[in-house]
């Protein structure tokens, strides 16, 4: 698994969505999703999103993914 | 998830306040993430129960459909899934995190 395989599923389920994952090792994961669909939403929930989007992939062929998830008004405010 | 493990997980749940699932224990910790969490929850001072995961098989599989969450570290305060390292690490640094164990004790 490499870092663009992951960002591309991200963005099949997110199309919306700005997206940039990192990771060299193939099983860990870094990913920066940007996306209106999070407005309103906690944190969980908007990590369970993306991992939706993964499926049977988290926890197994995806050790770990360290998400950060924003709206694009919260990115703005830095 | 056959109905044991279910009731074993709820027991947990309701035995202890501030539950964290991780890999490892608080002082072996077996994966980054778990020790991140676990310094966390240390720094704020909280009191907190642990699974280690990787002597409960059985734990495992199940609580990640249990909670629909699919990693581990997992914290649970009050019987609710707060989140994974991410999530404890954010709410440490916004304060959150020391509010919720404080109106815990």
């Amino acid at each position: 698994m490499n870092a663009d395989a992951v960002a591309a599923l991200i963005r099949e389920a997110m199309p919306d969505a700005r997206i940039e994952v990192r990771g060299d090792d193939g099983v860990h994961f870094e990913a920066l999703v940007v996306s209106e669909r999070f407005e309103g939403q906690a944190t969980l929930q908007r990590h369970r999103t993306v991992y939706a989007a993964l499926g049977e992939l988290m926890g197994r062929e995806i050790h770990a993914m360290s998400l950060q998830t924003l709206t694009p008004a919260e990115l703005d405010a830095g | 998830m056959n109905e044991e493990t279910k009731q074993k997980i709820e027991q947990q749940l309701r035995d202890n306040p501030v539950l964290l699932y991780m890999k490892g224990s608080p002082d072996f910790p077996m994966c980054g993430f778990s020790a991140q969490t676990v310094a966390a929850l240390r720094a704020v001072e909280a009191e907190f129960a642990h699974v280690n995961i990787l002597e409960e098989p059985d734990l495992r599989e199940a609580l990640k459909a249990y909670s629909n969450w699919p990693t581990y570290p997992q914290l649970y305060i009050n019987g609710e899934l707060v989140g994974g390292c991410d999530i404890a690490v954010e709410m440490y640094n916004s304060g959150e995190l020391k509010k919720m164990v404080a109106a815990n004790d």
